[in-house]
């Protein structure tokens, strides 16, 4: 058994004194070196309030964890890439072991990436790591924030956390575009001369930005140098930065719940973070790390190399942007050339327009809490959550988004959907333009009705309980069938849901909000109120009596008493 | 001697000596003219047995004197085959898109119909119509004379816009495509860079000349070679089959552990 703590200073004159059950003895010594450092630092309370804290258990809440230890590896592995990692642009001729482009001119920046890759112990590892990690960081960072969204846990007190997370969201892919632009080979350099393309189509101003980022003219000598800066420098402070507030929000607003018995909005039900929580978190992070390992050591991402050094003239088939980016690259693909010339300026309407809608869908996503809270008008805090189906014009339009962000998404690959599974190109581009205008509608609409479907479901449930296929014919014909009613626990659940009605304009409401109020709750199924539950239990209860005077209480079938 | 010299100022003398030069001249170009046109030597065996083979199975489109044949509103069945040169039979008959497997915006590739001696008769035919590319000879695919990075770089500039960086190939326009390039035969990457193949331009050697046509080969072999350092390649289609792959495999592998961390408390 060691004898020393973390925190213990050396003092060995202590030590002889504890000298007895080996348990006692940790304990003393934890107690003294705490105490010294209490003495010092003084957080022991804010230990004991962090240690106290509860935390309510779902795997749906994990993925904000995921992120944030896939963040921890980029940060790990980021850091062991730029002790070897060259940023500059100089040209240099390549001498390293990779036989194919010996004697190739390429950028200092490009030969470090190759250097990394197969001379540097573990380089091509750390290099996946990071690549996969931060594939990793955006997936989850989606999950969650999508799982914040279809359980309405965006609502007060949580707006200002949302729009953080929105922001992290967002840094995310600016991280992850400087990165991916830094090894210079062929691929990036083609996503550069896009952004360049996209600043290029904003008038009057377009080519100054993009003179202003490149230094010159595309694609210069600077820009990896200076996203070099961004990428490791002010995008990482930032996250850290906003994931440090995201963090202090949540212990403030306290976690969100799934509705339950005993669960309330002035409670949280589940476990402290000492020692259940810090021990499972500690656990999940290794396994995020061990997960991500594992991939980055068995699965190739970004082989440089084959792309080649890049040179403004090739573009590769299947060039793509890497998939978060995707759905920015699609509505390029989508739009028919449209341009014209006025005054001598050329207005790109085939790269405004696509701006405009990637704008308007970040725009929507970003606002959407305060649009909701808007339309209900409610002020309330929410700390219990929504079940999807109980808010079905929400999940409707989190579920029509998601469309449209796949849609794009899907179109930005329609090279590769058209070669792999043998389909026109043209046509495909046709279908997306078509859908990017109807599917929206036609999966908010079909989303809607199935949430609708589903709280009638649970509607008839709690009022009747479970169908158990037994029916009885009565003496004079009828038939009834044998309901088994939920225990109390599970019908909870089912009723303790918010109720909000459409509004009549006027008296303070305005037109549109009336419309609005309309949109969202004109189709609503009403929450089961106790007089009605009260009436059903009595009629069920009044049915069973009927049932069980006829069959005397056995339920089995004759057929089954036979035997 | 002197009965020739005798004769030096023989009026026919003149005409002999010229005949003697044209002959000289002649024979000298088709020794020393470059022997692309024609490299292999094809017996009239070869030629018949392949005029057989050729009518039994590629006159239906091509015509029965690879003429090539058109239906009534004048749209091409067959392409004429005359002057095609043995490269073309080779590649196409080579990698099994002829004969073809049905009418569409391209040939697949296919196992071989053909031999390897039907495919050389057939060659033989087609190439008896008229001087075309002929298959290419191991020196020119000899991968120990090339020059990778130069392979590497034509190969990027002039082929990856369709085949892909990385050979896996890409789309064309209206279900036409540029098909993988991983796994096929240096010989017959060669023949389509000389014959431009379904919707392929020609690279003849005014474009890419014969050694960087080889460099190009030898290159796609070295990278086939290379192998994927990083691990499983998915297909090396970048940056899609990652973010696929990081959807499905990797999260739910996470799920899986986030489920397990969950039940773990109850």
């Amino acid at each position: 058994m060691s004898t020393t703590t973390p925190t213990r200073p050396s003092t060995e004159a202590e030590a002889p004194a504890s000298q007895g059950s080996g348990d006692g003895r940790m304990l003393r010594l934890g107690a003294v070196g705490g105490d010294w450092l209490d003495r010092r630092v003084s957080g022991a309370g804010l230990l004991r309030f962090m240690g106290r804290k509860i935390f309510p258990d779902h795997w749906s809440f994990m993925f904000g964890e995921v992120a944030l230890y896939s963040f921890v590896v980029l940060l790990i592995s980021g850091t062991y890439l730029t002790m070897f990692f060259v940023p500059s642009m100089d040209e240099v001729v390549y001498n390293g072991i990779y036989a194919p482009l010996q004697g190739a001119h390429v950028s200092k920046a490009y030969e470090s990436t190759l250097h990394i890759s197969f001379e540097v112990k573990g380089g091509l590892l750390f290099r996946q790591m990071h690549h996969w990690s931060c594939l990793v960081f955006m997936v989850a960072i989606f999950v969650h924030m999508f799982r914040v969204f279809f359980t309405g846990a965006f609502r007060k007190p949580r707006e200002l956390n949302w729009l953080v997370g929105f922001a992290l969201m967002v840094l995310g892919m600016v991280a992850g575009f400087t990165g991916y632009s830094l090894p210079d080979d062929v691929l990036s350099g083609n996503g550069l001369r896009v952004v360049d393309g996209l600043m290029k189509g904003i008038p009057i101003v377009g080519t100054y930005i993009s003179m202003l980022l490149f230094g010159g003219e595309f694609p210069g000598h600077d820009i990896i140098p200076r996203f070099f800066t961004i990428h490791i420098l002010l995008v990482p402070a930032a996250i850290l930065g906003l994931i440090a507030i995201h963090m202090v929000m949540l212990v403030l607003h306290k976690h969100t719940q799934y509705p339950g018995p005993g669960r309330t909005e002035r409670n949280v039900v589940g476990f402290p973070v000492f020692p259940v929580y810090a021990a499972k978190a500690g656990g999940f992070f290794f396994l995020v790390f061990g997960i991500i390992t594992l991939i980055s050591a068995t699965t190739a991402i970004n082989a440089i190399w084959i792309y080649g050094p890049y040179d403004p003239s090739p573009v590769s088939a299947g060039s793509q942007p890497d998939w978060y980016m995707l759905w920015t690259d699609g509505g390029l693909r989508l739009i028919p050339g449209w341009e014209f010339t006025i005054f001598g300026y050329t207005v790109s309407l085939n790269i405004l327009l696509p701006i405009v809608v990637y704008g308007g869908l970040l725009v929507f996503l970003a606002l959407y809490p305060f649009i909701e809270q808007w339309v209900t008008g409610d002020d309330r805090e929410h700390h219990l959550l929504d079940l999807p189906y109980n808010a079905p014009v929400r999940t409707g339009i989190g579920v029509a988004w998601l469309s449209e962000y796949l849609i794009l998404a899907m179109a930005a690959t329609n090279d590769l959907i058209a070669l792999k599974l043998r389909l026109s190109i043209n046509d495909l581009t046709w279908t997306f333009r078509i859908a990017f205008f109807l599917a929206p509608i036609i999966v908010f609409y079909v989303t809607k009705r199935l949430c609708i479907a589903m709280q009638r479901q649970k509607r008839d449930l709690a009022l009747h309980g479970e169908e158990t296929s037994k029916v009885v014919r009565m003496e004079d014909g009828q038939m009834l069938e044998i309901h088994e009613p939920l225990n109390e626990f599970d019908r909870w659940v089912l009723v303790q849901h918010d109720d909000y009605r459409p509004l009549k304009a006027g008296k303070g409401v305005s037109s549109l909000r009336a419309a609005a109020t309309s949109f969202f709750f004109k189709d609503r199924v009403a929450p089961v109120a106790p007089s009605e539950l009260r009436e059903a239990l009595e009629h069920a209860g009044h049915e069973r009596h009927r049932i069980d005077e006829l069959t005397g209480g056995d339920y089995t079938t004759p057929d089954a008493r036979r035997h | 001697m002197k009965a020739l010299a005798a004769r030096r100022h023989h009026p026919l003398a003149f005409v002999v000596i010229l005949l003697l030069a044209l002959a000289a001249t002649g024979g000298l170009y088709a020794a020393f003219q470059p022997r692309d046109a024609q490299a292999e030597s094809y017996s009239q065996d070869d030629v018949d047995a392949g005029k057989d083979l050729f009518l039994a199975n590629c006159a239906s489109c091509h015509g029965t004197n690879a003429q090539g044949m058109q239906d009534k509103s004048g749209a091409t069945l067959g392409p004429s085959l005359i002057g095609v040169g043995a490269a073309a039979v080779d590649f196409q008959v080579g990698t099994g898109r002829m004969p073809m497997q049905n009418s569409g915006a391209q040939a697949w590739r296919k196992a071989p119909q053909m031999n390897d001696e039907q495919t050389r008769q057939l060659a033989a035919y087609v190439s008896s119509l008229g001087p075309g590319p002929s298959v290419p000879d191991e020196d020119q695919l000899d991968a120990s004379k090339a020059d990778l990075e130069n392979g590497g770089n034509v190969f990027r500039v002039n082929c990856a816009m369709c085949h892909n960086a990385g050979g896996a190939g890409g789309a064309l326009t209206r279900g036409k495509f540029a098909p993988p390039l991983q796994g096929v035969e240096s010989k017959h990457i060669y023949e389509a860079m000389e014959t431009g193949p379904q919707n392929m331009p020609v690279f003849n050697d005014d474009n890419i000349s014969a050694k960087d046509k080889r460099d190009v080969v030898s290159y796609l072999g070295a990278l086939e070679e290379n192998g994927s350092p990083g691990g499983i390649s998915l297909g090396s289609f970048g940056p899609v089959t990652e973010g696929l792959y990081a959807w499905t495999i990797v999260l739910s592998l996470l799920v899986g552990c986030a489920v397990w961390l969950g039940a773990k408390a109850k």
